[in-house]
């Protein structure tokens, strides 16, 4: 049965929108499914079900051989998705009376078999399965697998199952080979926790919290160490003897997309910094580290021009001694100790800024206008390296944000509990005489803000397009964002990066909204 | 001497299928002199017909949805299998089962016969009479679902998804878009027969027509207006509202709702995730294409006319079975299941 139940699981998945939704579901996967599927099924789950798959024509050749081609084409052409109209078409078959082949059997045999006898195999497991589960299988086979979850988001649906710390399950994880047998075992209280034996694990970062200004006040100037809070992605770099990793903030192994740092990891020690594109010198903006993390497998000219390195601020591990019970000081001195000593290419130290009080602090944090450091990040001068959010350790401590008065364009439904309001909202900027879409927010405004929004946009609607309406030009919005950048993608020629209404300005005419140059100037060396 | 064939005297005119020697319409999408109606739907019942011929159930509907004075200005009553004859055309009616009181319209002329099919199912529905498949010279049918990707699931394996999520949400509100004419009573029986015995809140729009089945024989068990007031009730129950609604701010008062939608169409997955549905329901009160296929056979038509729906692939279909498809075009039908689909109006 456990192919039908993990295609139920996926369907599912793909239709619920919300995170607590998802959770649910997988815990009573877990609670329900039996092994070694269940953990078969996490695998896929989490991306690292190594499978080797068979070409879309195999499947497009059986069911060639099964169904009228006028039909398969006509159909085809309805449904859109091959692979789905594969599942809904395939003739039953009635007389087969084996019993459908469960997850983990699935994987074994795709394994065993030979090319030739490929074919029949897929073939018989068709004949034996409803629709859902076909539709499961193909993709499964071919390895076109998209499951509407992340491996995070199914670790931390394995911890809320077992009452397990995530940050527990996140050091083991990586040691441990789907289906995750001695895992299970752990956090069901038959085994002990497994030993990853000098695997390379990812060990769960120690995060910040936004700096307010009532937090501010409590801030004694001796207590804390300033470093620049870079725009890049935060990474935890795992090398050693049993082999070198780069983990995304998440746990994510991300080495593949990063082959020109491997070279670079020769050394035995868990570090934690900041994965930036340097050119000369100068840190590119986010957009070009974006590139280069969509890709899986970067050609040489995308690493050539798009050069990666890694900006150290924290030391983990040294060898096989565990510096997280240190204070942040002494971590800090055996980060640079240690560079000292191994020199790795491709990366550096980020520097220590001093300050002698809050005020000089907050007044070197208003100076900044590099596109590529975001603000300040403070660091308790004796806080251990504590896995997780901790308030009151580390402070990110952005910059003001920018803001600009754009108009009300245009507003779409929001998902799961926002799906009755217009939530979302795409606003422009004047260009000339008429307006221009810069950017979309969702965020920003409160309860009520939004049921004004809401009824505001239900009764200016100019025009619908499916879920989107069109509203009279009238609304101005104060939306704060980051920064803006560059981009060829949008029609304004540039894109936000965080926008959010920040105020609602009733007050103000559409005609004093701003202007799209006025956005433009915000752009270092002129958007140039 | 020789049985005239159909196309001699049914023909299609602006107004609909037209039936020249009786000199009515079946289903007329505008207001004509005589009218035999199928079934309440409102792409087939429309208003302010002169007289109009329906089984008792289709007219009750009609009167609920239309007004007394709009159902037909003279409403002629008939059972299924009672025969009438008009200008010599005999004509009778058979059930369809795809809503209470829905019809096919059975016409002799001469010794030729056709049937009009309406819109038509072959699976059990405990609220409709069953379908009679009638043999035929011409048989006239829809093709709403005319394609091989069709093929509806067990409907109560469909009720056994929903429930299984209503167990594994227990504090939320599942709400199921569903059609105020038959969808609605044959999921409350669908739900009923599966052992589910609390109150169904309804939405105001579906509630006449539950009570107008209830009145014409059809017990639906207890049911109570989705009203604010009835909040408590809201929480872990199956809530049935127009497919409109679930989505819009009416939903606003259901304990966090799952977005349920019943209908054919769910069967395939981007129509289901383009209305944000978070538990597609696979319950069609038409033929799957299995269906479409094993009924034109038993009706041993030489002809088949297609009114409306995917006509291309079944008259490709019939054609390698020897027989003959012709597409009608009809224009205005199918719209009821359209409006299945969330969004389509507030």
């Amino acid at each position: 049965m456990s192919v039908k139940l993990f295609a139920a699981l996926l369907e599912s998945l793909v239709y619920t929108p919300s995170r607590n939704g998802k959770l649910r579901l997988l815990r009573d996967w877990f609670a329900t499914a039996p092994d070694p599927d269940r953990g078969v099924g996490l695998a896929a789950l989490a991306g690292e079900l190594a499978l080797k798959t068979a070409k879309p024509a195999l499947v497009r050749d059986l069911v060639a051989a099964r169904t009228d081609p006028a039909l398969l084409a006509l159909s085809h052409d309805y449904v859109g998705d091959f692979a789905e109209t594969v599942a809904l078409i395939w003739p039953e078959r009635p007389g087969a009376n084996q019993p459908p082949p469960g997850l983990a059997e699935v994987v074994e045999l795709l394994e065993l078999t030979s090319k030739a006898d490929l074919p029949d195999l897929i073939a018989s497991w068709l004949d034996v399965l409803d629709s859902s589960a076909r539709f499961a299988l193909i993709k499964l086979v071919t390895g076109g697998l998209r499951v509407g979850a992340s491996a995070r988001l199914a670790k931390t649906a394995l911890a809320d199952w077992s009452g397990t710390p995530l940050d527990d399950i996140e050091e083991v994880w990586h040691g441990v080979a789907p289906p995750y047998l001695a895992i299970f075992r752990w956090l069901e209280g038959k085994g002990p926790r497994p030993d990853p034996n000098g695997a390379p694990v990812f060990r769960p970062l120690m995060l910040a919290h936004p700096l307010e200004e009532k937090d501010f006040a409590a801030l004694h100037a001796p207590d804390w160490r300033a470093e620049w809070k870079w725009d890049g992605i935060r990474v935890q770099v795992t090398s050693g003897p049993g082999g070198a990793r780069l983990w995304s903030r998440g746990g994510e192994d991300v080495s593949a997309s990063f082959p020109d740092l491997a070279p670079s990891l020769t050394f035995h020690a868990v570090l934690d910094g900041e994965l930036l594109v340097v050119r000369e010198g100068e840190v590119a903006p986010f957009s070009d580290l974006q590139q280069r993390l969509n890709r899986k497998a970067p050609g040489a000219k995308l690493q050539q021009q798009h050069p990666a390195m890694i900006r150290l601020y924290d030391i983990l591990m040294d060898g096989e001694e565990d510096l997280r019970g240190l204070p942040f000081d002494a971590r800090r001195a055996r980060l640079e100790a240690w560079f000292a000593r191994e020199r790795p290419a491709l990366m550096d130290v980020s520097p220590l800024i001093p300050f002698a009080s809050m005020a000089e602090l907050a007044a070197i944090r208003d100076g900044t206008r590099a596109a590529s450091i975001e603000g300040l990040m403070l660091k308790r001068a004796d806080s251990a390296y504590v896995p997780g959010r901790t308030k009151g350790l580390w402070w990110k401590w952005k910059r003001d944000p920018l803001t600009i008065d754009a108009v009300l364009m245009y507003a779409q439904r929001g998902h799961g509990k926002r799906s009755s309001f217009y939530s979302d909202f795409t606003f422009g900027l004047w260009r000339g005489e008429e307006l221009v879409p810069v950017g979309k927010a969702y965020s920003g405004y409160t309860d009520e803000e939004l049921l004004w929004l809401d009824r505001w946009i239900r009764n200016n609607t100019t025009a619908r397009f499916g879920p989107v309406r069109e509203v009279e030009k009238e609304l101005v919005l104060e939306v704060a964002f980051d920064a803006a950048q560059r981009s060829g993608r949008h029609k304004s020629g540039v894109a936000l990066r965080f926008p959010r209404i920040a105020r609602i300005r009733r007050d103000k005419p559409a005609s004093e909204a701003d202007r799209l140059e006025t956005l433009m100037a915000t752009i270092p060396d002129g958007g140039a | 001497m020789l049985a005239p064939h159909p196309e001699t005297w049914l023909c299609t005119r602006p107004e609909g299928l037209f039936c020249k020697p009786g000199d009515f319409f079946v289903d007329p999408v505008r207001p004509v002199p005589r009218a035999i109606i199928t079934h309440g739907h409102s792409d087939h019942a429309r208003p302010d017909h002169g007289a109009v011929l329906a089984t008792r159930e289709t007219l009750a509907i009609m009167r609920a949805r239309m007004g007394e004075d709009r159902a037909g200005r003279v409403q002629q009553e008939i059972a299924y299998g009672e025969a009438l004859e008009i200008n010599g055309v005999r004509v009778t009616l058979r059930p369809a089962g795809h809503v209470l009181g829905s019809a096919q319209v059975v016409m002799d002329w001469k010794g030729s016969r056709a049937v009009v099919s309406g819109d038509y199912k072959r699976r059990p529905d405990p609220t409709c009479a069953p379908f009679e498949p009638v043999p035929c010279d011409v048989f006239v049918t829809e093709a709403t679902f005319a394609l091989p990707v069709f093929r509806h699931p067990d409907p109560a394996e469909e009720i056994g998804k929903l429930l299984r999520s209503v167990a594994l949400f227990p504090e939320r509100t599942h709400v199921i878009g569903c059609y105020a004419l038959g969808k609605a009573q044959r999921l409350i029986s669908l739900l009923r027969e599966s052992g589910w015995d609390r109150p169904v809140p309804l939405h105001g729009a579906l509630m006449k027509l539950c009570r107008l089945y209830e009145e014409l024989g059809v017990s639906l068990g207890p049911l109570e207006p989705a009203t604010v007031a009835n909040k408590a009730l809201f929480v872990g129950n199956i809530v049935l509202a127009p497919p409109s609604a679930i989505q819009d701010r009416w939903a606003r008062r259901l304990a966090e709702p799952v977005p349920c939608l019943a209908s054919g169409w769910m069967r395939v997955r981007q129509r289901a995730r383009q209305g944000g549905v978070e538990l597609p329901l696979v319950i069609s009160d038409h033929a799957d294409w299995d269906e479409l296929l094993d009924t034109c056979a038993e009706v041993q038509a030489p002809e088949i006319w297609i009114t409306h729906g995917r006509e291309e692939a079944l008259i490709h279909a019939l054609a390698q079975r020897g027989q003959r498809g012709r597409a009608l075009h009809l224009v205005g039908l199918g719209d009821e299941e359209i409006e299945d689909e969330p969004g389509g109006g507030e």
